[in-house]
This record gives C-alpha cells, structure tokens and sequence, in this order.
C-alpha cells in the first residue's frame, strides 16, 4: 500500500476554472493539490478558444451561465492586473441587419439587461461605421457591449496555477486521475492523494472522472471549433470582437483583435463522438472564411500564420453543471462562456465548501495575490536598458518574430509552473507563435530547454506522449 | 512619423548595416573600399554569414570566386574581408526599430543603444514560410519542420529530426535536405511540388533527388496530416492546373517527419515600421538601380530586397548597395530627386529588380527579374511610352532561375516596361 498524502482539496484538472478554483482555494487557507493528466496546464480547451471575456448578455437569464459570466466579467480587470496576464476591454458588437436582426438584438439587449450587464447599447448606421469602418455595409445595426472584453486564456490559466503554487498550493503534471475512492472522511485519488473536498474540473473528461467517484449519470460530448489566426499586422483591422447574432450552436464566428494583437478569425462548432482530435478540416476553415468576410469583407486573408481547433464540453441541459455530492463537485458543460465565469465558478466552489464546513475557518493570513512576470517588451526603452544591464539573458533575442529573450524563456522554465515542454514556453513566452511560427527559433528553443532541464536534447517534446522533436543525434553528433 | 521617441542617448555612425549575412558583408567591404571608415554591421546571431554556416554542401561562389565553396567557406571568405578592414560587427545585437530619419534602435546583451546613422544598408534576409500559410489541414502534432530549421538541427546540432520523411516543396532548400537526410541515413519517401514544374534549380533536381533515387511528384501537394503526439503519415493529392486538389487523387504517405520548403518571404518588418515603400510582389523594398529605397540613404540588398538563387547573386547585389552607401556619404549635399523611370512587370515577367531608375551614369541598367512561367524560344520585350527599346531573343527561362538583362539608360524615362512574348519572333 502506498503512502497517503492528504490534502484540504484536490483539484482534478488543470484548464483556466482548475487553475483558479486552486488558487481560490489556496487563498481560503486550504491545501490543495492539482492534478492534471497532461504535460502541462492550460492544455486542453483553454489552449484553443476565442480568448473573449463576454460581457453576458447571451445566457437565459437565471442559468448558471449568466450568472457566473456576469460576476466573472466583473472580476476579470482585478484578477487580471494581480496576475499580470493580458487583457483589454475593448467591447464586442453583435452585428445584425434589417428590422429582423434589429429585433434580435433588442432580444439580447433586454436579456442583457436583465442579466444585469452594463453597458449595452444598440448602434446603427453612422455610429456604427464610426465604430467599425471596416464592417460589411450590410450589416447596419449591432448591439454595442462595453464591458466585453479580451484576455489570454492560457495566460490566465498558467498565472493562476502560478500563483496559487507560489502560495503553496501543489502542481502534479503527467498525472491522470485513474480511481477515486470514497473513504471515511472525504476521498483516496489514485491510491495515494487523499482530500475532504475534490473538485472535478477536468473539463471534456469530466464525466468519466465523476463516474469514478461514482457521480454517475452525467455526459457531456465535445463540439470542435475551428481557427484561424492571423499576423500581428492583421489585428487592427476591427477595434471590437465582431460576431453576428448567435444561433443554437453557439455564439457563431467572429472576428477579434487578440489580447496579443493578433487577428483571430472563429470558431466553428462542430459536434462530435467522444475521443475526438484537435484537427482542422478544409470545410471548417471554408466556412471561417466565409462568415468572416460577410463581416469584415476586407479580412486581410494573406496574413494567416495558423490555423488550430480546440474542443470544448457541452453538457446535456445546455448550461453549465455543477453537481455536488458530499466533498465531491463536478464541473461539466463547462463550454463557452467558460473562460469568462471561470473566477466565478472558482469563488463559487470557495462559497460551497466554505458552506459544507470543508475548508478552514480562516483564509490564509499571508496569502499574496499577486504574480509577476517580466515582460521587457512591454517596456519603455530606458527601462528595458536597465533591466538588461541588471540581467543581459534579456538582451538575447531567442524568437525574433515576438521578440522573447532568452530571459523570458529561461523564467519559463523556472517560473510556477515551470514549462516542461516547447508547447510550454510557446504559451508562457509567445516564442514561436510569431509569423515564422519557430522555425527560426525551434533549434535554440531545444538547446535551451535541455540545459535548463539538464535533458538531452533528444528527450524535449513539443507536449505530450512521443512528441519529441529530434529523433535521435545524427551518425557524427554527440 | 515613424521617429523615435526615446529616453536613451544616440550614437552617431556614419554606416550602418542591418544583417551580416552574405549581403550585408559585401555591403560593408564595398562601402569600406570606396573610402567609408564609420562602418557598424548589427547582427542578431552570434556569428556571421547568415544562413551559410548551416549550409554545409558545396557549389557555393562558382560566379564570385570561380571555384565550388561550401557554404561556411564562401561565409568565411567575407568574414575574413571584413576583418581585414577592421569593419566592426556586434553579435547577438538585433534591431528592432527602424525610424524614418535612420535612427536604428538595437538590443543587445550590453542594454538597447539607439544608433542615429547618416546611411543604413538593410540585409536582413528572409524567412521560410510556414505551414499555417498553407491550406494544409489535420492535426498539429510534432514532426513538422521548415527545411531550414531541420538543415539547422542536422548540420549544426547533430540531431536527425526524423526517419521517414516527405518533403513539400522543390525549393533549394528542399532539395539540398533530400539529399541530406538520406546521407543521414533517412528514408525520404517523396518530394512534391504543387506547381507543374520544379520550385529549385535543375542541378538540385539532378544532384540531390536523381541521383539518390528520390522521386520528385510534380502538381502534387500535401493535403493533410495526422498523427497525435508525432506525425504518423501526410496524404498527398494531385492539383488541377488552378493549384486545387483533385477529389479522388489522394493517397496517404506513412511518415514520421514532413519538410517544409514552400517558399521564403523577406523579412521586411523593420522596412514597412520605417515606411518605405514595398514592391507587393516581391515583398521586399521598391529601389533603383543603386538598391536606394524611398528614403533616401536607406538601401537594400540580397534576400531582404528579392529572394535569389546564388548567393553569389545576393554577393553582387551587397556591392551595389555598398558602393551605393559609399557614394550617398561622400555626396556634400543631399539633393533628393524623383526617379527617372519606373518598371513594370508585365506579361511573363513577375517582377523586377530594380523597379525604379535614378540618375546613375552608367551606360546600362542591369535589371534583374523572375518569370512567371516556363519560356523556350521566347522574346524578351523591354518598351518605353515611344516604344520597344529591347526585343531579345532567349531560348528558355523558368521560373526557378532569375534571369537578368541590361537596358540602356538613356531610353529609361517615364513608364518602361518588361514583357515575355511566348514565342520567337
């Protein structure tokens, strides 16, 4: 028999609503252990989605939905200056047109308003122009909402899991969750982890590990949405995150500036089977395209650098789940606006054990909420100059295209929680993300992460499994 | 407009060239040999040569030096001329800003200085394009590599980044890493190109996939990969003559690495933050005949300005500019004067280099230009608004070779253009 390590709380899944539910609960004073099945946090569908705060005006009024994305929206500007993770509120415009759009958008303004979002506003005609000049003249009217706004979702992620980690909280990676057993007192996680309170927040898997504690009787599938992204370049082409009026499949695709400049163009929404892959297909991209251009006509489509797909769960009733029996909580349907009622859901689930008497009577008295990172391009020049002089590894350019210093990559891989991967520095650092998408800076990337790992450089992967990124050293090389 | 607002104190510097690759050295000895002193060449990496060093094959220097050199020997020829002339270079110093007034921002593991330069050579190269600029479609697993970072990994690091491989693209780049990795002990299973005819020069073709056996598919793209953690296999499809897989073609490649070379696209950021003006084909700076851009003392060379076939080529073009430099600096007065003519390219023809004509004194232009398809028995047709003012016979041009002609100056005036009559008159 193993061991037993014992926890306050055990988090099972490392996405953006794992990582602050830890750091949620950290502050509250409990001890809390992650355990997330990749290489990494921030992954799975925090790695891929549109990267938009919603101000809240789309969920039925009284779901889960618009709660938590209302009150999560309002957290988001604190949150996001304590964690020095990117975010702007730049507003979005549902775009319609004809007295029909009109009429929908008026629907969602009232809901909007009943939701309790500020800040809504419907534009028409030479506001609207004035707005976007570069919307499709088609579209005459829109549905203004101020407090909408965009962040980097596995940047939030990967501070708040930082954060909680530097206040104690504890981070296993490569650990997936393979039996949960109720025992006197809360739960035994893998034969070795125990905790009064766990909190499943594993996301497209959330189920499965809720039939493990044997929460049965919840299924969620995943629904693949489709990307383009397009050159720093590209992303002033829209000052606001664009959609048009959303259908039952979501919010449909838009056009957005990126929290990093970037022109994103998507999603799609595709449902499909369990086990599905991140794939992108010639018909999804076909149809990005498309819906974009009837928004934006003049989407500089020449600027593409990628293209990706993320999946997200969509539960059965549509809204968020979130089921409670005894310490256990499962997290599911956690789709879109996700990313946006994740703080929300964190504090949520903080307010539901507090309740049940499963956290400790105090918060932690010492707890820091803040998390830095160095970001010397962000910099007025002086100060860059002085940073390098204190430290010259911020003076190595290593990914030229975003300008990220070996400086940067090395506080990556030092930095909670430390990158283990290339996909790791890539959304800690934004090297290779750039237009030449790591082909100048792959090799150097190699070298850096086996001297800091002390591997060979043989043995760095991109993320998961076999995916090495040398095969092996060449007949001459040692 | 795009002038620097900036804290930190300016060094004045009399030349300052962006790059010490093949172009930006021979900008330099040039410069240097027509009596400029005040030379100072930012490099980002931390040795020079550019590309070169990773490029250990040999046929390098043939036009320049008239013997085959491998690429760190033609690299270490001009680095031996700069030293000679005790031309300064700074390693590991990347620019990252360019104004219009040649105030040059450059950081560097000393700190960030600011350069204010009477004249800048701009020879920053280019980068290969990658797969997310390709409607390539499937997952996104390890396994996928530019030609030249994986020719990086192999010569310069030792490291094989796979065993069976396919290769999109018959650009140089590919072809030269066809044969390199099967030297290496790799299976390269195919080479595809999406256009009817081969992307990299014939004795490539020849060299590199004939003589090893590889097969080169022509009209032929990579449609999609798979593979969750590393790449498992690609599936190839013919393409119409309009570049669109043709349904019912494709067929599936198991494979555990797929090459890019699909081209390579000037790195011109810092050239469009300065606002000068960019020709749309060839996505480098518009220039005269002397590689001087729309801001005057600004010049530009090699691969930066047009991507080039020989690096010899890109040598040549070096000089241009540098005596260019050289000139611009010992000028007293700078009078800034409208171009003469401009080119343009027109049927057959791509683009051209130069696309404008100052007032040199030379008898002749040499223009430098690519064509837009295969041409055998072909005329070539250079025109002024009073007409033909060249008509040359020429019994091939492809696509993958830049071809060069020169025009005499004084019938440059006003609009000229190139042209490519398909057959022989």
């Amino acid at each position: 028999m193993n061991s037993v390590t014992r926890y306050d709380a055990i988090v099972v899944g490392g996405g953006v609503v794992g990582c602050l539910t830890a750091r949620e609960l950290t502050r509250l004073g409990a001890r809390v252990l992650v355990l997330e099945a990749k290489s990494d946090v921030a992954a799975g569908t925090t790695a891929a989605n549109s990267g938009i705060v919603h101000a809240g005006f789309d969920a039925e009024t009284g779901t889960n939905k618009a709660k938590l994305n209302v009150r999560g929206s309002a957290m988001m500007p604190n949150l996001t200056r304590d964690l020095s993770v990117r975010y702007r509120q730049i507003g979005a415009l549902v775009t319609a047109k004809g007295d029909e759009g009109l009429r929908g958008l008026e629907v969602l303004l009232e809901r909007g308003r009943k939701n309790g979002v500020a800040g809504l506003s419907i534009v028409r005609g030479e506001k609207l122009r004035a707005l976007e000049p570069n919307l499709s003249p088609e579209l005459d009217c829109a549905l203004l909402a101020e407090t909408s706004g965009i962040v980097c979702p596995y940047g939030l992620a990967i501070a708040a899991m930082g954060n909680a980690m530097d206040n104690g909280a504890v981070l296993l990676r490569n650990t997936p969750v393979v039996s949960i057993e109720t025992v006197e007192g809360g739960y035994l996680v893998n034969a070795t982890y125990f905790a009064p309170a766990v909190i499943d927040a594993a996301g497209l898997a959330a189920h499965k590990v809720a039939a493990l504690a044997g929460v049965t009787g919840l299924s969620q599938h995943p629904r693949r949405g489709e990307y383009l992204l397009l050159d720093r370049n590209c992303g002033s082409v829209v000052s606001h995150t664009v959609f048009t009026l959303p259908t039952k499949a979501g919010k449909g695709i838009l056009v957005s500036p990126t929290a990093d400049g970037n022109l994103l163009l998507g999603p799609t929404a595709e449902d499909l089977p369990e086990g599905a892959d991140c794939a992108v297909t010639t018909a999804g991209q076909g149809k990005i395209v498309a819906a974009a251009k009837k928004m934006v006509p003049s989407v500089p489509l020449g600027g593409r650098i990628t293209s990706f797909s993320g999946l997200r769960a969509v539960g059965e009733s549509g809204d968020f789940e979130i089921t409670k029996r005894g310490g256990f909580i499962a997290l599911t349907g956690i789709e879109s606006p996700g990313l946006s009622a994740a703080p929300a859901i964190a504090e949520l689930i903080g307010e539901t054990l507090g309740e049940a008497g499963l956290l400790p009577e105090k918060p932690m008295a010492n707890f820091n909420p803040v998390r830095t990172v160095v970001r010397p391009k962000e910099m007025t020049d002086a100060e860059r100059d002085a940073l390098i002089r204190r430290d010259p590894a911020y003076g190595r350019i290593v990914c030229r295209c975003e300008e990220v210093s070996e400086g940067e990559i090395r506080d990556a891989l030092r930095q909670n929680p430390p990158a283990l991967t290339l996909d790791g520095i890539k959304r800690r650092t934004r090297a290779m993300m750039g237009r030449c998408q790591g082909g100048f800076c792959t090799p150097s990337l190699l070298s850096l992460v086996s001297r800091e790992r002390k591997i060979d450089e043989t043995e760095v992967k991109k993320n998961e499994g076999e995916s090495y990124i040398a095969h092996e050293r060449t007949k001459g090389g040692n | 407009m795009a002038s620097i607002k900036n804290t930190l104190p300016e060094t004045k510097v009399g030349l300052l060239v962006i790059g010490a690759g093949p172009a930006g050295l021979a900008a330099a000895v040039a410069a240097y040999d027509r009596g400029v002193r005040d030379i100072l060449i930012c490099e980002r990496q931390d040795f020079a040569g550019g590309i070169l060093p990773q490029c250990i094959h040999n046929g390098f220097g043939l036009k320049r030096f008239g013997e085959e050199l491998t690429g760190p020997e033609y690299a270490g020829r001009y680095e031996k001329m700069a030293a000679e002339r005790g031309i300064r270079i700074e390693y590991g110093a990347t620019v990252t800003k360019l104004s219009d007034d040649r105030r040059v921002t450059v950081l560097s593991e000393s700190g960030m200085k600011v350069y204010a330069a009477d004249a800048v050579i701009l020879a920053m190269g280019c980068r290969e394009r990658p797969r997310g600029a390709l409607p390539v479609v499937g997952t996104r697993p390890a396994g996928i590599y530019t030609a030249g970072c994986a020719q990086k990994m192999v010569n310069r690091m030792g490291l094989l980044p796979g065993r069976e491989i396919v290769i999109l693209g018959s650009g140089d780049i590919g072809l030269i890493m066809a044969r390199r990795m099967t030297l290496e002990g790799a299976h390269v299973k195919a080479v595809c190109e999406v256009m009817d005819h081969p992307g990299g020069l014939r004795r490539n073709i020849v060299q590199c996939l004939d003589d090893f056996g590889i097969p080169l598919y022509l009209s032929t793209t990579v449609v999609e990969v798979e593979g969750e953690d590393r790449v498992t296999s690609v599936t190839l499809a013919e393409v119409d003559e309009f570049r669109r897989p043709i349904p019912g073609t494709e067929r599936r490649v198991a494979c555990d690495t797929l090459l890019l070379s699909v081209g390579l696209i000037p790195e011109n950021e810092l050239t469009r933050q300065a606002g000068i003006e960019i020709d749309p084909v060839t996505n480098g700076a518009a220039v005269r005949e002397n590689r001087e851009t729309s801001i005057p003392g600004v010049f530009a060379c090699g691969n930066v300005l047009h991507v080039h076939d020989l690096v010899d080529f890109v040598s040549e073009e070096g000089e241009i500019a540098g005596n260019a430099a050289a000139d611009y600096l010992a000028k007293q007065e700078k009078i800034e004067t409208a171009p003469v003519a401009r080119i343009t390219a027109k049927n057959g023809v791509r683009y051209t280099v130069p696309e404008l004509v100052g007032n040199g004194e030379t008898k002749n232009v040499t223009v430098f230009f690519r064509v837009s398809d295969s041409f055998r028995d072909a005329t070539l047709v250079a025109e002024n608004g009073d007409g033909v003012i060249l008509s040359r016979k020429v019994r091939r041009m492809v696509p993958g070779e830049m071809q060069r002609v020169d025009l005499p100056r004084e019938k440059l005036v006003g609009e000229v253009t190139l042209s490519v009559a398909p057959q022989a008159n």
